[in-house]
């Protein structure tokens, strides 16, 4: 995959509507070839504690309506991302420190905690995108 | 003989329908087709998007009575 795009994906938010399109952004770029790393930090680490169902708030009305209709869970398609485009997800260490959580307290497809430096290595030369 | 599998995502949204497919087209052998049936009409449009970006055979699209019916065959 030397020859792929890198797309890198930091994700914060706790809102629904910012969570999608990361989702939607990590899985279809990840399906489509290119190599896809997502950087989980701040208020949206915590969704991914295993089994967490918490809900993500709705900003406006489309936020809204993604919770009414049959829109893939955001999780699903960061799971996806994962299981269907060999995508890489890491929780930011820091974001872990502070909420206490250790590797083993995270979802399954979600990788061992990256610090800034690896990250900002990783993201190098390729596509960068915050939520 | 190629077979012909049928995903039905009706009823769900971007990016769910490409996601099904996705899923669906490791499932199949090479040669064989996939109809996916979705009335998202934005997936109808991502679909073929995404076949022409990673190299399968987009065998048609076509609508009816509000479902969009994908024809693909997985090349490789």
């Amino acid at each position: 995959m030397s020859d792929a795009n890198k797309i890198s994906i930091i994700v914060l938010s706790d809102k629904r509507e910012q969570l999608q399109m990361a989702a939607m952004i990590a899985s279809v770029g990840a399906v489509s070839g290119n190599e896809v790393l997502v950087f989980l930090s701040m208020n949206a680490l915590r969704y991914f504690a295993r089994g967490s169902d918490i809900h993500a708030p709705a900003e406006g009305p489309v936020g809204e309506l993604i919770d009414a209709k049959n829109v893939p869970p955001f999780k699903t398609l960061f799971e996806q991302a994962v299981s269907l485009g060999d995508a890489k997800i890491h929780p930011c260490s820091m974001a872990m420190d502070l909420l206490g959580l250790e590797h083993g307290q995270l979802e399954d497809y979600v990788g061992e905690a990256m610090g800034l430096t690896m990250f900002l290595d990783a993201a190098q030369g390729g596509q960068v995108w915050s939520f | 003989m190629a077979e012909k599998k049928i995903i039905d995502a009706r009823g769900s949204f971007c990016s769910g329908p490409l996601m099904e497919l996705i899923a669906g087209i490791k499932m199949v052998e090479i040669g064989d087709e996939i109809e996916v049936l979705s009335t998202d009409k934005g997936s109808a449009a991502e679909i073929p998007q995404w076949i022409k970006k990673v190299g399968h055979e987009l065998i048609g699209t076509r609508e009816e009575a509000g479902i969009w019916y994908v024809n693909i065959r997985r090349t490789k």
